[in-house]
């Protein structure tokens, strides 16, 4: 494997998510821990990779590795190891940082003998997030020394030396990214890979106990250690200015990936400036900062979402006594909405600098071209499953949904998706609505969501007898990230046999008194399912468990077994659109004449359309 | 030579946009060539709409300024001119002349339009190709050797800042054994094509 080669000085091209895993490696981390989530999943993903090669080859893997039950299981587990004196790295998206806040915080208060870094994943323009929060609040919130890098080969930088900032300050340290980093290659310069010290050490020690008293002695010390930091941020090889041309009064301040729209227009626009880069965003360099600010006339700051720079530059120059103008998203220069591209910073320079913008205004095409949505996959069970519930209660039911494809039922013809909050949200919103309304509630959420945090709010569904019907579409893997394994599969994330969890085991154990087992393939039985489920006056609990057609597919052609194609049959067809207009699988189309058709290229063959065509017209047609 | 190349390759997924991508930015390390490259992942699956950029040379960042790009290379003719605002009236742009349809347009919500108005709404932004690259792709040995093709086509059009050599070596390094035949025509021929 090209990550793993111990040879320093070589280039290679590695994502900006691998290129944290190698930071990691080079570092000599001992455990890494997650819960998958885009735009962070390829961080823990290159380390599942790893520890499954040597789990192969019968070796024991360099580090251990695990996909925790939710991200604050994840930090806690790490944050242990880091306590006992292990290297540790966890990462997540930038919401999950949400979940695991409540560790985050008081981690902060009592810190590591070891090294943590925590990698948060922002999502600015909310690619595939459900909000675009800035995390860069989160390092300011708890006191964690933050590190925001621009390039794959400063985020593997940043990994390595961000170890040993962390075991320095004995601190737990913030890595900020956000999807143009995650997202975007590079070529790294590999250094010395590091060897793990794979075993801790636990030095019981009263502090590591957060008792009222020890929380009071403990936040001084957290205030100590950020003046520490701020020491090693002055001297950091990450904070940095560059001059370009000549510059007269003008600066920058930029961070992030905002640093390479900058400079490469500034470089285009000719200007006399100078940049500060700054890598290490928390805390900020003080005093480099007050010189920066004295010698300028005006500065730009330039970061994406929140003015978390901006304000803290207004406050120095106050303190410092210094009335420069500073322009930036008070002065409604820059938006706090959305990523940033080049097109935005030549934008808004060209009208600070009062120059002609070069980039002229985006042509568009005349001709209108129709969109390409994401939506669940020919043959995707949880299809089956929205479509026998529907059938169950056409009308008057609400359907809280959940974070995963399944969110993807929002989208017509089933449009079974009404609220939605973040991971485990379905069961708890389904409780509240079941109180405010008379509707009845059916909502839905997948197997790695509801070990992920759905069993809380089942459980205050069941102790507070809500009519509600939950349903967990259990499709055995974390689909929509990218099939990573969880609680309910029989591996783990180093590839190694499992304790599987079933879903209807724990829903039982939380005392749920009517269960529905069904396999949505088998519509007309699931149907009945949620007919018995919804009778039920309480809370009822369906367990549709099919897995992911993806992964099945991938099982039966490694076994070489054929996948059948499906076809109609013209002749029977009566063209009453069911598969079509109701059932809503792409893998049909209608001919020029109208006729409907099924295409061999995308059918995955699950055959559910056989059980819903009221004219036994779908069949087998044959093998691919 | 330019010391700024921005290339956007654009198509449908499943079509091995980002594995061109990938290789690409592979070849450019190979070539001791700065480089980034941006990916789509996530929620944009099979079937969705995706679209990468390369940029090399003396480039900071993956990301294309509007109207700037060298070469626009696409897999499907509607996805080139989804992202035609990356180009100028220099911009090659080459294109599969295959259409793909969506689901949005066999479903009957949404049309998909006439195939001869978008090659000739194509010619108004920049030096059009059109390829047949399904056609070669299949003479080739298999449609999945597509984005080969592709590759071949771009190595044909004096936007590389390095030889055809170097690319043609990298696909041949990042593929299985037994597809080496497979591939090495694919990009022979797309090469062709444009080269005749």
């Amino acid at each position: 494997m090209e990550i793993l080669e111990d040879k320093p000085g070589k280039q290679i091209l590695l994502l900006g998510n691998e290129a944290i895993t190698r930071g990691a490696l080079e570092a000599g981390v001992d455990v890494a821990t997650t819960y998958p989530g885009t735009p962070s999943s390829e961080i823990a993903d290159t380390f599942s990779l790893i520890a499954r090669a040597f789990t192969k080859q019968k070796k024991e893997p360099p580090f251990y590795f695990e996909y925790s039950t939710n991200e604050k299981v994840a930090l806690e587990v790490a944050g242990a190891a880091a306590i006992s004196g292990l290297k540790s790295l966890t990462c997540m998206k930038h919401v999950g940082l949400n979940v695991a806040s409540d560790t985050f915080m008081t981690y902060m208060y009592i810190g590591l003998r070891g090294g943590h870094v925590i990698v948060s994943a922002d999502d600015p323009s909310c690619h595939s997030s459900q909000n675009e929060q800035d995390n860069r609040y989160f390092a300011l919130f708890g006191g964690a020394p933050m590190l925001e890098p621009s390039t794959p080969n400063e985020a593997k930088e940043m990994t390595r030396i961000g170890f040993e900032i962390s075991e320095t300050l004995q601190s737990p340290l913030l890595l900020r990214t956000t999807t143009r980093l995650n997202h975007v290659r590079g070529a790294i310069e590999l250094k010395k890979l590091q060897k793990p010290r794979k075993k801790g050490h636990f030095e019981k020690n009263p502090n590591w106990v957060t008792t009222p008293a020890v929380a009071r002695a403990q936040h001084p010390k957290l205030l100590k250690m950020l003046k520490k930091a701020e020491e090693i941020s002055e001297k950091s090889q990450f904070n940095k200015i560059i001059d370009i041309g000549k510059p007269k009064g003008w600066g920058i301040v930029t961070s992030g990936v905002s640093y390479n729209y900058v400079k490469e227009v500034v470089e285009d626009l000719k200007l006399n400036i100078k940049i500060l880069k700054l890598g290490m965003t928390h805390p900020l360099p003080r005093k480099m900062c007050e010189n920066f600010i004295k010698s300028c006339k005006n500065i730009v700051i330039v970061e994406e979402l929140e003015p978390i720079l901006e304000n803290q530059f207004k406050a120095i120059a106050y303190d410092v006594g210094s009335n420069i103008k500073i322009y930036g998203k008070s002065t409604g220069h820059f938006s706090r909405l959305y990523e940033y591209n080049p097109d935005i910073v030549f934008e808004v320079f060209s009208k600070i600098f009062n120059i002609k913008n070069p980039i002229k205004k985006p042509k568009e095409s005349k001709i209108k071209l129709p969109s390409r949505p994401p939506a669940l996959c020919p043959g995707c069970p949880h299809r089956a499953t929205y479509y026998a519930a529907k059938k169950a209660q056409p009308k008057g039911i609400i359907y809280p949904t959940d974070i995963g494809c399944y969110t993807l039922g929002r989208e017509k013809p089933l449009e079974m998706a009404d609220l939605l909050l973040c991971m485990g949200s379905n069961a708890g919103t389904a409780c509240g609505l079941a109180v405010a309304t008379d509707k009845k509630i059916i909502s839905f959420m997948g197997d790695s969501t509801f070990f992920h945090s759905g069993i809380p709010p089942v459980i205050d569904a069941v102790h507070h007898r809500h009519d509600v019907v939950i349903t967990v579409l259990d499709n055995r893997t974390t689909a929509m990230t990218g099939h990573q394994p969880h609680p309910g599969t029989d591996f783990d994330g180093m590839g190694r046999p499992a304790r599987r969890i079933l879903v209807e085991d724990v829903v039982k154990g939380c005392g749920v008194e009517h269960i529905e087992i069904t396999n949505p393939n088998k519509i007309k039985e699931t149907t009945e399912a949620f007919k018995r489920a919804l009778d039920f006056k309480g809370t009822a609990v369906v367990v549709s468990k099919s897995p992911c057609i993806l992964l099945a597919n991938r099982d039966k052609r490694k076994r070489g077994e054929k996948i059948p194609v499906y076809h109609i049959n013209q002749e029977k067809c009566r063209k009453c659109k069911i598969c079509i207009g109701q059932f809503g699988c792409p893998a049909f189309y209608y001919g020029e004449d109208g006729s409907i058709f099924i295409d061999d290229q995308q059918c995955n063959g699950c055959g559910n359309c056989v059980d819903i065509c009221p004219f036994d017209a779908i069949s087998p047609k044959e093998e691919k | 030579m330019k010391d700024k190349t921005n290339i956007v390759l654009t198509g449908v997924g499943g079509h091995g946009v980002i594995t061109a991508a990938n290789i690409l930015g592979k070849a450019a390390v190979k070539a001791k060539i700065n480089v980034f490259v941006s990916e789509v992942h996530g929620m944009a699956q099979r079937g969705g709409s995706v679209n990468c950029t390369i940029r090399l040379g003396d480039v900071s960042g993956a990301l294309v300024a509007s109207g700037t790009a060298d070469a626009i290379v696409s897999t499907e003719p509607i996805e080139a001119l989804r992202y035609i605002h990356y180009a100028n009236k220099d911009t090659r742009i080459i294109t599969d002349i295959t259409p793909v349809i969506p689901f949005t347009v066999s479903v009957g919500s949404e049309e998909y339009p006439d195939i001869n108005k978008v090659l000739k709404e194509l010619e108004n932004y920049g030096k059009l190709y059109k390829i047949d690259a399904v056609k070669i792709a299949k003479q080739s040995g298999d449609i999945i050797v597509k984005n080969i093709v592709m590759l071949g086509a771009l190595a044909a059009i004096d936007v590389l800042p390095f030889k055809k050599e170097i690319l043609l070596e990298t696909i041949l390094e990042n593929i299985p054994a037994k597809y080496k035949d497979m591939n090495k025509k694919a990009f022979e021929n797309g090469y062709k094509t444009i080269k005749k």
